[in-house]
């Protein structure tokens, strides 16, 4: 590499860090032809709650019916208030949040200030579209991507398809392997005025039914001390939640388990609401 | 036929250097000081948009002066160097080291081979694990690279008040001390006339080592108002 800015540096152009790599002859994309049989990322959850939004993904990554990774990391800090969380093949989708992350600090270095929510969730859809040849291969990616939004003081969820196409969830959504049995456990569970530690609880109680049912999905490892990576993101940012707090949260929950496996309980008929 | 005037090289680049330095001594002054916990940028700017003081990286920070369509244009090559390092390798392989390095051959290489060199000035800075580990590159028009220590002046009365800083400035001062000193150097030199310069015709930013992956912060309104009181 020469000492000085290449031209493209000092080009005009886009303040999009996706567009500038392409431009100036980034890494090529693969095309091979066939499958291949890579590590894939389970399930993850996500939910409203007053103030703010709750993601939390379980730690497995499998490779058919091995378990490939026991402690992979799903959720991440996209910039100061978003999380993304990801399923599908691990390897291609934690460069993409690592794409997406240098994307939205480019911007706000560049612009001097962050981008829209809805503009950070364009961008992720275009990021992705931008894998749908893999993901013909079957290296298929789905992220899930939430956040606060100043301007409506609140949080909001995205959920993606495989060609980059781009839906606000409301309320609760849940993506990967696990995430039909999530989503009717908080479906359940899920009220708007939670605080966020009740929607942290509900998130580990979505998880753990997650688990209960889909063998590709972990529940809580207490031998190992594996826990859900779980983040909260409000006004203040995103805040990812200590093991700690999160290890007494999931014995709790073992506790009640262990008494009613199914978990939570709500009476049905007669003068319930 | 006219036979072309024989023009030396001598009086080539003096003529561009001298050019440079007075499209360089109109703009207002720049001044960047380390304090204890880290670099602190102080920009005479009452512009709220155009900003003379931006992050480039985790621990990185950079501030100009002279030009605003030239610096401008070198601020954004030094984030896409850092941003395409940090995302090609780590994050820790981005350092101020090259980027001191990519600005002198830009700079230098503008200086020569362009009929009008960019009439611009500017210091990249990096925040260490103390005060002893910090860097602060200046960069001239010229291509010029000078490894600085303790604080530096830039802009058309840089002299003046380096010599200012230079009195007052000590090692281990905390940030307040470090700001009040660089405004009041600011003020009292920065023109013909000494000034008090009122928060909001400054533009002030931190490279805070103490804060966690992204150094940079910007100290505006109350807090700014706070410091300076």
């Amino acid at each position: 590499m020469t000492a000085q800015f290449p031209p493209s540096y000092r080009a005009l152009g886009s303040p999009s860090f996706a567009e500038f790599l392409a431009s100036s002859g980034g890494p090529a994309p693969v095309t091979s032809g066939g499958t291949i049989d890579a590590p894939h990322g389970t399930t993850i959850v996500a939910l409203c709650f007053d103030g703010g939004v709750v993601m939390a993904g379980d730690r497995r990554a499998t490779m058919g019916n091995v378990i490939a990774q026991r402690d992979v990391q799903k959720v991440f800090e996209a910039d100061s208030h978003s999380v993304v969380g990801i399923a599908g093949t691990a390897g291609i989708a934690v460069e993409l949040v690592r794409l997406f992350q240098v994307e939205l600090e480019h911007y706000e270095k560049i612009e001097g200030t962050q981008l829209s929510l809805d503009g950070k969730a364009n961008r992720l859809s275009t990021l992705l579209r931008g894998n749908l040849g893999m993901a013909m291969q079957g290296l298929a990616v789905v992220p899930l991507f939430a956040g606060y939004d100043e301007p409506a003081d609140r949080g909001r969820i995205f959920s993606y398809d495989v060609t980059g196409g781009r839906y606000e969830e409301h309320d609760y959504y849940a993506v990967g392997s696990g995430s039909s049995f999530a989503r009717g456990s908080l479906k359940k569970l899920f009220h708007f005025d939670a605080t966020a530690e009740q929607a942290v609880r509900v998130a580990l109680e979505a998880l753990y039914d997650a688990a209960d049912d889909d063998s590709a999905t972990s529940g809580p490892d207490l031998t190992r001390r594996i826990f859900p990576v779980v983040a909260v993101v409000r006004r203040e940012g995103v805040e990812i939640i200590e093991e700690d707090t999160l290890a007494e949260a999931a014995e709790k929950m073992l506790a009640e388990r262990m008494r009613r496996p199914g978990g939570p309980w709500a009476q049905v008929g007669g003068d319930s609401a | 036929m006219s036979v072309p005037f024989y023009v030396s090289p001598e009086q080539i680049m003096k003529d561009k250097a001298d050019f440079a330095r007075k499209g360089i001594a109109r703009g207002r002054s720049v001044v960047v000081a380390q304090y204890a916990d880290g670099v602190v940028f102080v920009a005479e700017n009452p512009s709220k948009a155009l900003h003379k003081i931006s992050e480039i990286y985790d621990r990185i920070g950079f501030a100009a002066v002279g030009k605003y369509n030239e610096f401008e244009n070198l601020r954004v090559a030094g984030i896409r160097l850092a941003d395409m390092r940090g995302y090609s390798y780590d994050r820790s392989d981005v350092t101020v080291r090259s980027l001191a390095n990519a600005y002198a051959q830009t700079l230098g290489s503008i200086f020569t081979e362009t009929p009008k060199p960019f009439e611009v000035e500017i210091v990249v800075a990096e925040v260490g694990t103390d005060e002893a580990s910090d860097q602060l590159y200046r960069l001239t028009f010229d291509g010029s690279v000078a490894d600085e220590h303790g604080f530096v002046a830039m802009g058309g009365s840089a002299e003046a008040i380096a010599g200012a800083l230079s009195a007052a400035w000590a090692p281990g001062q905390d940030l307040q001390t470090s700001l009040q000193q660089a405004v009041h150097a600011l003020g009292e030199h920065g023109t013909e006339e000494a000034r008090v310069l009122p928060a909001s015709d400054l533009e002030v930013a931190v490279l805070d080592r103490t804060r966690p992956r992204r150094a940079f912060r910007r100290i505006e309104g109350a807090e700014l108002e706070g410091l300076l009181a």
